[in-house]
Parts: C-alpha cells; structure tokens; sequence
C-alpha cells in the first residue's frame, strides 16, 4: 500500500488494520508521533490527515491510503505549522514535552482552518490531554500564533 | 546558606544506607534465570550496595570532577551530564543556570543530558535520585562549586598559553579576556588543556548580586525541540537487530501463566518472533511492535491463583471499597508522630468538639509516557538498557542482580521522561526492565518492550488510598484548643526503607503533622494499616492528600466557631511571620480576601476557599473560586503564593506551579483507582478520567523570596488546590465534602 507522508509517497507492508501510529513509528521509523493511550483518548498521536487531525492510534493505515498525511516531522515545512512552533517556543509550552507533537499538530490544523479563532474555537479543537497541565499555556501560544 | 531539611524520602535513602552489611534482603541474589522478578524493592536495591560506600571509594568527592561533568567543544557548545534526570520540571535548565552563572557561559549554549551511573554524580547527600522536589536545593552549593571549578581551571590553561599571571586575566561569557592586550580565547579552544589540570578546591564564588542567569527567568533547553517532536524518550529508542515487545500481564498481581490455549496459532501471526512465558506475565516478541502487542493480547491465558508465599499477591476478594472499610475500622490510638501539650484532657475541657472522618482514593500516576525499556546484551558480557528511571544507581544495581552480571557491566541509559510524577522508582512488578532483560537474554537480540497504557494502568504502583479521622475542641471563645488526628494506611516510605518500632510513617502523616497554626494542645498519629496492593510515590506524596484532610478541617472548625477560615488561619498564624506573610499575599493576589458566595459578573454564583500547605521545605497559600454547573464544579481561578525560600528560576517556578493545580484539581475533581476482585477496574483514560482542557483553571502565581533556606518547587503547588476547592464548595452550597474526589457527589447550590 502506498502512502503519502509529508508529501512523500512511502510504501509500505504492513497489515491494512495496523493504526496508522504504528506505521509511522515503526515501520517508517518517524517517531516524533507519540503513543500515549491507543484509544483515542489523550491525542498524543495527533497527524494531519488530508489536513484534518487525525488520532493515528485507531486510525487503520488502510484508511489513508494515497491521502496526504502530515506529522510533526515536516512542521517546519508548513507556514502555520512554523508560527504555531514559534509561538509554543515563545510561551515556553512544553514541560514533559510528551504530548506537545500531538498538540502542536492539532494547534496547526485549527489555524489553518481558522486563521483567527475565537477563545471557543480554541476550546473546542485543542482538546488534547496534557499530563503535566500546560493548557493555560497552551490556549495562550495558539492565540498568539493566530495573531503572529 | 543554611541547611535544608532533606524530604523524608531522601532520610530513609540514608538511613536505609546505614545499615549493617548483614541484614538480610528481599531480594533474589540468584542470576537471571531463577530471579524472582517480582522481589524488587527500592530500599533493598540501595541498601545492595550502598551508594556511599562507592562514592568513599571513588578519588574525588561526588560533585567536584569537573571533567566528569563538563565538556566544552571547540565551537564553545557546552555539554554537561547532569545528575539529575529531566521529565518536565526544568531541571536541565536549572542546572546549566547554576553550573553557567559560576562558569561564566551563557546557560542557552548548554546540552544537558541525564549522567551515567557513577559515584561523580551522588551529589544528594552522597546519593542520587531526582525527586522528593530535592535536586536543586541539594545540589545547588556543588553544582555552583563545580562551575567556578571549571572556569578557574580555563583560567589558569588561558594563562599558561598567553604566558601571562592569571590574576591578569577574567572572563566573558564563554571566553576568557586579557583585558591589558585585548587578546580572548574562547573556552573552547581552551577545554582540551584546561581539562588535564588539577580540580582547584575552594574556588571564590561569584557574588549573589552579580547574578546574570540564577534567580532569572531564563528560557527552558528543550523547548523548541519538544515543540518540532525531535525530543527522544526511552520509548523513542532503537538499537541495530532490536526486536520488540509487549507483555499480558495476570489480572489479579500475583497470578502466573498457567495454559496458553492457542500457543501455536499466536505464533503464525504476522511478525512474530517467539512467546515467552515471565513471572506474571506472558510476552510476545515480533519485528515490530504493534504485531507483539495483538500477539499478546490474543494469548488465551489460564491464569494459575497466587501461590500461598507469593509476594505482592493481591487477594481475590481486594477491593478498594473494602479497603476504605478496612481503614475506617482501624481502631487507634496509633503510633504518635506530633505531641503538643494535652490533646485529651484540653478535649474534655473544651466549650464545644468537633470530629470528622476523611478519605482519598487510591491515585494512579498516569504520566503520559507509557513505560519501557530497551535491553541489549552485548558479545563482552555487559549489558546496555535504556529505561525510564529516576535513580539510575539503584536500577543498574537490581539490574545486574537480574542480570547476574556485575554493576558496572551494567549501562544505564537515562532518558527524558515523558512525565514521571513518582512513577519511575523502582517498584514491585511495576517497572518493564526486568522483562526486557529476560527477553533479550531469551532471544539473543536487544529487545524494547512497551507496555501498553492498558497493562500500565494494571501494573502502576499506586498513591495509597489514606483516612484521617479529626477530633478538635475549641474555646468559648470559638478558638480550637485542642487537635486529635490519627491518620489510617500506609505510605511508601514505610513499604519501601520501614519505621522504626512505634513511630509513625512520615510519608502518611505529611500535610497532618508539621502543620503552622498555633493549637496548643495536639496530638497527630499513624494507625498502622498495610495495603495489599503495591504503593508509591506520586507527586507531593502524602501532602497529596493529607493537606485536603486537615485544611478541609480546620474550615469546619471556622465554622463551628463561628468564624471566617481566612481570618482564624491569620489568627492561628500571628506568632508565624513568613507564613502570614504567605496567607496575606495569596489574598492580595486574589483581589483580597472574600469568601462569599457573591454573584459574579457573568451572573454565576460562586465562592472561595482558602488553604495552606508546608510541603518539601516550601510554603504555600492557595486561594480557589468556584461555581456549579449541572452539578459538577466549575473552578474558576487559582491563586498561589509560594515561598521556596530562595529562587533559581521564576518561569520555571510558575510553570510548575501551574502543573502542579492541574494534577492537583485532577486529582480532586476526578480521579480515583477502583480495585475489584482483586483487579483495577480501568484500563485506560476513559475508565480513568484525568483534567481535560476545559476544566483547567487561570492560574495566578506570586513568588515570596523570604530567604528562608531553599525550598522544593515541582511538588509544593498540588496540595494546597484539592482543600481549597473543597472549602469553596463548601462555601458555595454548604456541602462539606470529606471523600474525594469530588465527582462521586452531586453538588446542588445551598
Ligand atoms: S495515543 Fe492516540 S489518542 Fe492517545
Ligand atoms: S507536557 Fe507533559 S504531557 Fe503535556
């Protein structure tokens, strides 16, 4: 099965159920994508998957097949993807770091679908959990990012 | 600098360290092969080997080779190995701060990364772990030692090579200047020399005053490679040839493999490697990670019941209501931890008594890295793992008893910590290493096994459930003169490094004991009562829950006095300077103090509580408002003031503050582990809720520098929050909540 990875087509073979997550970490070695729950409960895993994001730990790999799927890897690569980065360095949001991919990911798919979202906007796409309970910082760094 | 009051963890370290030789261990000194895998114990694992004793028989005092900290490559990048480990806390960046500011290098050209084990790095009390919120405030006075060290020894290679007297010679950031001839030298160019000379003892200081990065809120290291997901956690790991792993562990602890029903057709599945029965565990190893996983969790197991000696076997009838039961029943008086004047007789004389009985659940540590561990044999007979870990001293001990290898043919990798919180000690059947050892042994090919988030939130060590049972009497006047407390359970310090015959556990009466209000006559105890699941440390420890108990207390003393709780703290504090400093500048911060309920601007009805907590050398005054929605509480805003003493970085201080709400108000609002029949009842997040974003509060937070010695800061901001949004609650509806978390009880406005 082909794949689209960060504008890349990648093949690979592993079973059409494998989550998505899986794929990108073992099989294609890219492991800035992070497992935290396995059940879409946490977003750890966020990517961007034909610019929506995407929980990749129950999303079977067969399912995006030829579909651009984005991952942390090439945030740099993408303009609000660079703000968003810049903002989350400017606000300081990372503690444990360990979910900020996942966030990070899905701070950038707001932008890009909403390039100035209101504080309900935010609310409602940044629903990530965060151990260590950087929300606040969080909120602020994609506020910022919108206004950057 | 005055001396600091180790946190009791690090006590027990050192007592346990002390010991005679002969005491017998818990622990399996067979190899690999017949090990008891589940005999795993902090304090066993320390006391195998004693820490001090390596760090005597080491040439230099632990702290003081600067070789071993420090290299500075030629671009001037500076790398140093740090003894302590990063999870999100800062302290890489704290120590580069320290280490820089005597060094005279800016601390943004810094790499930190967590040492090796070895007796250079036992800098806490002749030790090493990163916890008990101990790393800065222990290793402060080295780490700055170690630096001017440093920049002494660049001093003297500059000198040598300029031919010059290093008195003509200072330094600039990340150079040294002759400032007669204006020639510099970057300390890179300088390092190869200057790391063959003799470590300089007594070294002057830089002044406090001249402080360019302590006490500065100077940016963290890792940030901008956590943000671009280029930061690597032991789960992130990979070696040449490595197999992975992942693990069905027995339901109840204690069960072993018996049957596997269909052995030979989990072994046709994709990418399977091989199937390896483990002490209360069956594995899959495959090519890759997901396949050993649906391998594993395909095995159709029969579980064979606990052996009567096996150790940790949960009973088949554990339940964590049982065990509430359990506690409750424990009649006192318990072993005395506090004694002040006469509880009993200035109850009995007092105008009016108050009693009430609290509870905290079972807490699971839910960091949002699940654990791993990475084991590679290699062909000389040593051993390399990659692994979680907040002690790598104390894992490559127990690892090389498993092993059956010597210690230091045992390597320890320590990488960043995707969230540790207490979880990563070593504990009873709760850390993978030993699995993954076995596995590589088994396979003859490094091995990373990962547990998944459903097999860790079986085998997590837990925040033991506790109880505290009040008594107070108070004067005509509506004083309390009079406090009895016996607090119920067990904590980790008693599990893990014992008490002494009739004393108290300080890990179970944290947050009771050691409280600064003015009650002349006390009296605060242990009830002794073992958990049959495994306990550990989990942030702020006892304080987690212990604070809530007590604080939530004395507001139903207020009450039955008849007076505000803001006001009978500050008279309760009035012979305590720094702490009603503390009380009044959390009121200040919040507007000034007002309890309510009131109506708020968007026509919410909502109240306040406060709350105080002494944890880990630091104070704290917290300050929570509150409103209800559909039954539930809202929590608004959180105000804290804390006073760590003395400061090395105020950003880092309130991004740990706000942390610390945040699993504080969690733990409040939401969580509880549930046993039954002898298993955790969830699984994952959904079974288990933690704080979503939407239920996380504005934060506000004041520093107080009092120049008390310094305090902790990754701990000090949890207990406080769980009290004082009991106490708005209570404010709010009247409902005087005395069993968390709060999410068991429908809340209705008074
Ligand atoms: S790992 Fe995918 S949502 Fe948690
Ligand atoms: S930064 Fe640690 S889980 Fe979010």
């Amino acid at each position: 099965m082909e794949l689209i990875i960060n504008g890349t087509p990648r093949r690979v073979e592993s079973e059409a159920d494998t989550p998505l997550l899986w794929v990108i970490r073992d099989e294609l070695g890219m492991t800035g994508t992070k497992y935290g729950c396995g059940a879409a409960q946490c977003g750890a895993c966020t990517v961007l998957v034909d610019g929506q994001p995407t929980r990749s730990c129950v999303t079977p790999v067969e399912s995006v097949a030829g579909l651009p799927v984005t991952t942390i890897e090439a945030i740099g690569e993408d303009p609000v993807g660079r703000k968003v980065v810049e903002a989350w360095v400017a606000q300081q949001v990372p503690q444990c770091g360990y979910c900020q991919s996942g966030q990070v990911m899905a701070a950038t798919a707001l932008l890009k679908q909403t390039p100035q979202p209101s504080d309900e906007d935010i609310a409602a796409a940044m629903t990530n959990l965060c151990r260590c309970g950087t929300y606040n910082a969080i909120a602020a760094a994609t506020r910022q990012a919108a206004q950057g | 600098m005055n001396a600091i009051t180790p946190p009791a963890l690090v006590e027990a370290l050192a007592l346990r360290d002390a010991l005679p030789e002969d005491r017998p261990l818990n622990l399996s000194r067979r190899g690999l092969l017949g090990a008891s895998l589940g005999a795993l114990v902090l304090g066993a694992a320390l006391r195998a080997a004693p820490a001090r004793a390596q760090a005597a028989a080491a040439a230099a005092k632990p702290g003081t080779r600067v070789p071993a900290f420090l290299e500075i490559r030629p671009d001037g990048a500076i790398l140093l190995k740090s003894p302590f480990v990063e999870g999100g806390q800062g302290v890489s960046t704290a120590m580069a701060q320290i280490v820089g500011e005597e060094l005279d290098a800016d601390p943004a050209r810094f790499t930190v990364e967590c040492a090796p084990p070895g007796a250079d790095y036992l800098v806490v009390n002749g030790m090493r772990i990163t916890g008990g919120s101990y790393s800065v405030r222990s290793s402060y006075a080295t780490m700055r030692q170690l630096g001017a060290s440093a920049r002494h020894m660049l001093l003297q290679a500059a000198a040598t090579r300029l031919g010059v007297p290093p008195e003509s010679l200072s330094t600039a950031p990340g150079r040294v200047v002759h400032a007669a001839s204006g020639r510099t030298l970057d300390y890179g160019a300088l390092a190869t020399e200057a790391a063959a000379l003799p470590v300089p003892e007594g070294v002057a200081l830089r002044a406090e005053k001249d402080f360019r990065w302590i006490g500065k809120p100077v940016a963290r290291l890792d940030v901008r490679e956590k943000s671009t997901g280029k930061a690597t956690y032991a789960i992130d790991m990979a070696v040449e040839g490595m197999l992975q792993a992942a693990v069905q562990h027995a339901p109840r602890l204690g069960g072993e493999p018996g049957a596997i029903a269909n052995e030979a057709a989990v072994r046709a599945m994709p990418g399977v490697h091989s199937i390896h029965r483990l002490p209360g565990a069956v594995a899959v190893v495959a090519d890759r990670w997901w396949r050993a996983r649906r391998a594993a969790e395909a095995l159709e197991v029969t579980w064979t019941a606990p052996a009567a000696e096996a150790r940790n076997a949960l009973p088949a009838d554990f339940s964590s209501e049982g065990m509430r039961a359990a506690l409750a029943a424990a009649p006192g008086p318990g072993n005395a931890a506090e004694t002040e004047g006469d509880a009993a007789a200035a109850l009995k004389g007092a105008a009016r008594t108050v009693e009430a009985t609290y509870d905290a659940p079972y807490l699971a540590h839910g960091q949002l890295e699940p654990p791993s561990a990475l084991a590679r044999w290699n062909a000389d007979g040593t051993l390399d793992l990659w692994l979680p870990n907040q002690a790598p001293e104390m894992f490559q001990r127990v690892a090389a008893q498993l092993a059956g290898i010597a210690p230091e043919k045992v390597r320890i990798h320590s990488p960043m910590l995707g969230g540790f919180f207490g979880r990563h000690f070593l504990y009873d059947a709760a850390n993978p290493f030993p699995q993954a050892i076995q596995l590589a042994k088994a396979t003859g090919r490094p091995v990373k096994l990962i547990w998944s988030r459903e097999e860790e939130f079986l085998r997590d060590a837990l925040r033991p459930m506790g109880l505290a049972r009040f008594r107070a009497g108070l004067g005509a006047d509506g004083m309390p003169v009079a406090l009895e407390a016996e607090a119920v359970g067990e904590g980790p310090i008693g599990r893990y490094f014992g008490t002494k015959p009739g004393a108290a556990d300080p890990s179970v009466v944290e947050g009771i004991a050691g409280k600064p209000y003015a009650i002349p006559n006390r009296r605060v105890a242990q009830v002794p009562v073992k958990h049959p699941a495994v306990i550990g440390f989990w942030r702020s420890v006892g304080h987690s829950m212990n604070d809530f108990f007590y604080e939530a207390f004395l507001d139903e003393m207020a009450e039955a006095g008849g007076q505000d709780p803001y006001a009978l703290r500050l008279r309760l504090l009035a012979g305590k300077p720094r702490h009603k400093a503390l009380l009044e500048a959390v009121a200040d911060l919040s507007g000034g103090w007002k309890r309510g309920p009131y109506e708020a601007a968007d026509g919410t009805r909502r109240a306040r509580g406060v709350a105080m907590a002494s944890p880990f050398g630091s104070e704290v005054a917290t300050i929570a408002e509150v409103s209800l929605k559909g039954g539930e509480v809202v929590v608004h805003d959180v105000w804290v003031a804390i006073d760590p003493g003395r400061i090395v970085n105020p950003a880092i201080i309130e991004a740990q503050v706000n942390s610390a709400v945040a699993l504080g108000l969690s733990s409040a609002l939401l969580e509880e582990v549930v046993y039954a029949d002898g298993a955790p009842q969830a699984r994952n997040f959904d079974g288990y809720p933690i704080l979503p974003p939407d239920r996380m509060p504005r934060v506000h937070v004041r520093i107080v520098e009092s120049g008390a010695p310094m305090g902790g800061i990754g701990e000090p901001g949890l207990p406080g929050v769980p009290p004082a949004v009991v106490n708005a609650v209570a404010a709010l509806t009247g409902q005087r909540i005395r069993s968390l978390p709060l999410s068991k009880t429908r809340l209705g406005a008074a």
